[in-house]
């Protein structure tokens, strides 16, 4: 919402200086988002006098011409046809900015001939569009004097951010207000006394609502002024609407402008002759279509308000008027419309036609329901002092909406909820000049809402109105008094183990990465694809509308990204929640990770080391442990997502049914799809499937058991099927004797001619750690025979001798 | 021949093998070519080893005379080869050292750098100052309903506020309902205290999305909220919390702040909080200086909200505040633009993210 000081000033006696106005704006709640002051950017544009203007020595169409600025007199050459000595014009010194041609005069050389300064024209000085020649003064203007206060330019524009709950504020009038009560200035009366009519309105008006709900307009009133001549506005209007940047088009369209931003009335004038018969406010036919006032055709339905004749729709309610009953030069006979639209109606069919008005604008907010018979008579009698014209008696129809509310509010409230001390003397004064029409009732004081707050209904909002009218500054901090003196953690496990993850994997050299939680559709089907329950209704692109599945894409995708800026060597993770429905249980929080090109680049000690599968499942495993997964029990098997190369890539679960992580490497034909170069490795770890640790929580550490005896390491090598994994061979040896046994290591892993075709040799070596005594030959023996039986036992294969 | 001169053979002998000897042992260039000089002396079959052997053979007088000379002998052909086999020692050990010099200005093996995201980073700081002040964390899901996005928080269907908010849906359903992506952290609020008793005091930091994106916005960002109910929290203890947060998060000593009226369906007072900054160059001094910066919005909990939440609004009160992380981050550490934290690129990450062990602590200074 913009107006400028001298538009306030209309409304409102005071004498605080730019910068009080500005603060207080701000503090009661209309914040000031701008002041533009047009006098301090033209403060050196000042009146000087043409001493000499003579013929360039060089140039037809110039003028070398000798300025007395007052101060000195300097040579400036000038184009301007009007140029000539004795003139009084407005010059601009070197060192200034001139706004209309976007220059920073400086002294210089035009045609041979020395130049300092410039006088200049109205577009130059960025005032207006006139170019036809430099600005002439009248000959008695005092030379020296600044031009922006004698053009009526030193009237600085305030621009303010309005709040939804302000409606009030969306006329200059109830910003005076509202300025008023908070002490600044004193607010002027309007002059609302009713016109006299003196003959019966041509055109009626009848609302034609079905009467089962409350009628989208709930009351119209019309006026018709015969005999009117519509031309330009007087400069005072054109230069308010100018100022506030509208654009001035003829006097009746200039009034309902005005009145809008004047008053906060929205307005409507048809011109009288090109409406058939009665104006009658009713619902749209589906499809019933209007060429409305910004020259776009709009198609209407039966939710949109229109306000018809005889002959159809010749505006949308509210929102905007018709192009065909609009009032042009000719017009002659005007009809006036000043009536009330349901918010919520208005800002449905405004958002459903997609189009933004001023009267949209207020009327989705809500517009003062008892100010409609004051905007009418203002309305004429602006209409008749720049129109001219005959009025008639006002038409109308409907009784307006139930507005009036009382709201009480008790006195230990604006203490207790807002932590200041406020007397009820002031209270009452407050509420008083707010228009809350307050009284005294003991504990409590009653007030009855004015009609142009209809965002205030309770208590709170009485307890906002004092505080904001006090001063929030005067609010003191306070410190919050503790609730416990025992210190508990803020995380907690769950939450905890998010940060660890991060952590974790930073340490590991990866880089975190925070991507979208959308992604296209497209690369969600990839990945699992999604349901249709959680792709995106309205998305910001085409490429951002489905809820990620799995965090791996976007990571991969970014690696892509970063493969194109020429970088080859990988390592992103992220923490995040993965999508698979639209509940709240179908969000998992997932950490995911991927590697890509080798751990280092190439070096004079050799080249990196390709990232394979096992960097992936070394991650994940160092992960679970970290996060107190049970990183030694849990299986690793094959049956990773299709996303995974289905030959590398494998599960970690804990029994069928829990699946706490998968990795391996993604599957080239998803890579290509992607158009990322691999391989990539990668894996997702499901935080939520984690165990939460059982019984109750204990900081002591198990007890430090270590063996004195010397430790045994034996040697085995197997030959097996290939397909066998190696993992059972570990859990075979290791389960030999559970007591003894404390490791056992695969140290080579062979397949080749020797050891037969779709066949493989595993050597392993296990660790005996006896606890109590020196183990005996015979006893390692025993131990090694057992080991041996049960390898070959699991794995079908047998002892290579 | 008489004895005599035999034994002054022997002895005349046994000279001329020590010197002999002294001097293969001096001339052994290492420690192999010494070996072979031990093993051809002191050996089984070595020349000395062999007089020692015919030292059995002697009449007793001569051995008187002979084997003291032996036994001195091998005492002095033993330690030269100790001596010798230390010098050589010593030699080959300068000798490989010396060959084994390196340059030590060689670079190091590469090692990857990982990197926490300024995201995380500021979270775990704006954690670790509310933890202090007794808050806990809560957390809610990115998909809501309207009811905990919108009606709980005293949004309606249809008011205006809605529009401010850009949301994202998601399709209609059989009942025309439609889940929403959060268009902020307030649900949490309502989660919080739909599913728990009071005294509540919680933080809740996640993601949020809004359907807009430019310049200063992008389609999802990182909001924080915090929640107060109990039964005499007022506006006072909101400055108070704000200020030490401020304080805390800024890391200066004191931080003017500012609140102005502003108007938030779920609040009541409501107010924005401006801090005094100044603007030097492409740095912004926080706590201090000519300008305000608005940095968060806050307000007493709507008595609606409250009974929406099944909370007597007679018996209960408190406050909320809500920011953006990603903003506050930006204006800590000095990052110009928001839609790179979302880019994932390598070389924003590495300069602007934060080294694994540069966990933020109130004790250990939030940041370095």
């Amino acid at each position: 919402m913009k107006f400028t000081v001298s538009w306030l000033r209309e409304h409102l006696t005071f004498d605080a200086s730019l910068e009080e106005l500005s603060e207080k704006l701000t503090a009661i709640g209309l914040e000031v988002e701008e002041i533009t002051d047009r006098a301090k950017e033209l403060e050196a544009f000042r009146v000087c006098y043409v001493i000499k203007a003579e013929q360039h020595p060089d140039a037809d169409r110039l003028r070398v011409c000798q300025i007395d600025t007052g101060n000195e007199v300097v040579q400036v050459v000038c184009g301007a046809p009007n140029a000539r000595a004795g003139m009084k014009g407005v010059f601009a010194p070197s060192g200034v900015y001139v706004p209309g041609t976007d220059l920073l005069l400086k002294p210089t050389k035009i045609r041979g001939v020395e130049s300092n300064g410039m006088l200049v024209s109205e577009r130059e000085m960025g005032v207006s569009e006139d170019h036809d020649g430099i600005i002439e003064m009248p000959e008695d203007t005092e030379i020296g004097l600044q031009y922006a206060p004698l053009a009526g330019l030193d009237d600085p524009v305030i621009e303010i951010a309005i709040t939804p709950n302000h409606q009030d504020a969306l006329g200059v009038y109830g910003i005076a207000r509202d300025l008023a009560a908070s002490g600044l200035g004193v607010l002027k009366p309007l002059n609302t006394a009713a016109i006299a009519g003196t003959y019966d309105s041509d055109i009626k008006v009848e609302l034609k609502f079905a009467t089962d709900s409350a009628p989208v307009c709930s009351k119209f009133l019309g006026r018709y002024v015969r005999g009117i001549k519509n031309g330009l506005s007087p400069k005072w209007m054109q230069d308010r609407l100018t100022s506030i940047g509208l654009r001035p088009i003829s006097a009746l369209v200039d009034i309902t402008n005005f009145v809008t931003f004047d008053l906060g009335r929205p307005l409507h004038v048809f011109d009288a002759d090109k409406v058939t018969g009665n104006i009658q406010p009713r619902m749209a036919k589906d499809g019933e279509k209007l060429l409305a006032l910004d020259g776009e055709e709009y198609t209407l339905s039966t939710s949109d308000c229109v306000i018809a004749d005889d002959a159809g729709a010749q505006g949308i309610g509210g929102i905007m008027g018709g192009e065909l009953s609009g009032c042009t030069e000719e017009t002659t006979n005007v009809f006036i419309e000043a009536a009330l639209f349901d918010p919520i109606a208005v800002a449905t069919s405004g958002r459903k036609l997609g189009i933004e008005s001023d009267a949209r604008y207020r009327f989705e907010r809500g517009v003062d329901p008892a100010f409609i018979e004051s905007g009418m008579e203002i309305a004429t009698r602006l209409v008749m002092e720049l129109c001219g014209g005959e009025p008639s008696h006002v038409v109308s129809d409907g009784v307006g909406p139930e507005w009036q509310k009382s709201v009480d509010l008790r006195k230990t409230r604006v203490k207790a909820l807002g932590g200041i001390d406020v007397t009820v003397d002031e209270m009452m004064t407050t509420l008083d000049r707010l228009g809350f029409a307050p009284k005294d009732n003991g504990d409590v004081i009653s007030t009855e809402v004015p009609s142009w707050r209809m965002d205030v209904d309770g208590e709170a909002d009485l307890v906002e109105e004092v505080m904001r009218m006090h001063g929030y500054d005067s609010i003191e901090a306070i410190p919050l008094p503790r609730l416990t003196t025992v210190a508990l953690p803020s995380v907690d496990l769950g939450q905890r183990r998010v940060r660890m993850s991060k952590r974790l994997l930073a340490g590991r050299g990866m880089i975190e990465a925070v991507t979208f939680s959308f992604l296209s559709r497209a690369q969600a089907d990839l990945f699992g694809g999604v349901s249709d329950e959680i792709v995106l209704s309205n998305p910001i692109s085409a490429d951002l509308d489905a809820m990620r599945p799995s965090l791996l894409p976007n990571l991969i995708a970014a690696a892509g990204r970063n493969q194109a800026r020429g970088f080859s060597d990988i390592n992103l993770f992220e923490v995040g929640g993965e999508y698979h429905s639209d509940q709240p249980d179908g969000q998992l929080t997932v950490v995911a990770g991927i590697r890509t090109g080798s751990t280092g680049e190439r070096h004079w000690t050799g080249a990196g080391r390709t990232y394979d599968i096992f960097d992936a499942k070394a991650d994940v495993l160092a992960l679970l442990a970290e996060v107190g997964g049970p990183a030694a029990s849990a299986q690793v098997v094959t049956g990773a997502p299709e996303w995974y190369h289905p030959g590398r890539s494998g599960v970690i679960q804990l029994g069928p049914k829990n699946r706490l992580a998968v990795f391996g490497e993604l599957h080239p034909a998803v890579l290509d799809a992607m158009k990322v170069k691999g391989p990539v490795v990668g894996f997702e770890l499901y935080l939520d499937n984690i165990p939460m640790p059982r019984g109750k929580r204990k900081t002591a550490k198990d007890p430090l058991s270590v063996s004195d005896y010397q430790a045994v390491e034996r040697d085995f090598a197997f030959v097996m099927d290939a397909d066998v994994s190696v993992d059972k061979v570990l859990r075979a040896a290791k389960g030999a004797d559970k007591k003894l046994i404390s490791d056992a290591k695969i140290f080579d892993i062979y397949e080749g001619d020797t050891v037969g075709e779709g066949k493989k040799s595993v050597a392993l070596s296990v660790r005996l750690e006896p606890k109590d005594r020196t183990l005996t030959d015979d006893e390692i023996e025993a131990v090694s025979a057992k080991v041996i039986q049960n390898v070959e036992k699991t794995s079908g294969g047998i002892l290579r001798r | 021949m008489g004895p005599l001169f035999y034994l002054r053979e022997i002895m005349q002998e046994i000279e001329t093998l020590e010197s002999e000897l002294l001097s293969e042992i001096s001339n052994a260039k290492d420690l192999n070519a010494l070996e072979a000089v031990r093993i051809s002396s002191l050996g089984k079959k070595g020349r000395l080893s062999l007089m020692m052997r015919g030292l059995g053979k002697m009449a007793p007088e001569e051995r008187q005379t002979v084997a003291p000379k032996l036994n001195l002998m091998k005492q002095v052909v033993t330690d030269a080869i100790e001596n010798a086999k230390h010098a050589l020692n010593t030699a080959a050990l300068e000798a490989k050292l010396t060959a084994e010099r390196l340059d030590v200005t060689l670079p190091v093996r590469p090692e990857q750098e990982g990197r926490i995201h300024p995201i995380s980073q500021v979270m775990d700081e704006i954690t670790e100052i509310f933890a202090d002040m007794g808050f806990t964390i809560a957390e809610g899901p990115d998909i809501e309903d309207d009811f905990h996005n919108f009606t709980a928080l005293n949004i309606p269907e249809e008011h205006p506020a809605r529009q401010m908010h850009d949301t994202f849906y998601l399709p209609e359903k059989a009942d025309g309902s439609r889940q929403v992506l959060r268009t902020h952290t307030s649900p949490v609020q309502i989660r919080t205290m739909l599913n728990s008793e009071p005294p509540h005091r919680i933080i809740a930091p996640g993601r949020t999305f809004r359907c807009d994106s430019d310049q200063t916005h992008t389609p999802m960002f990182n909001q924080i909220e915090g929640l107060v109910i109990d039964k005499t929290s007022h506006m006072g203890h909101l400055k108070g919390v704000l200020k030490e947060f401020c304080r805390a998060f800024f890391e200066v000593d004191d931080v003017e702040m500012r609140f102005r009226p502003s108007y938030f369906p779920f609040t009541e007072p409501s107010a924005e909080m401006d801090i005094r900054c100044t603007f030097a160059g492409d740095h912004i001094k926080i706590g201090e200086g000519d300008d305000w910066m608005e940095i968060l919005g806050c307000g007493m909990i709507n008595p609606r909200v409250l009974a929406h939440c099944g909370l007597d609004p007679n018996e209960y009160q408190g406050f909320a505040w809500g920011m953006g992380i990603d903003r506050i981050a930006m204006l800590k550490y000095g990052i110009p633009d928001l839609r790179a934290f979302f880019d994932s690129d390598l070389r924003w990450l590495k300069h602007y993210g934060f080294v694994p062990m540069n966990i933020p602590t109130l004790g250990g200074g939030l940041s370095r």
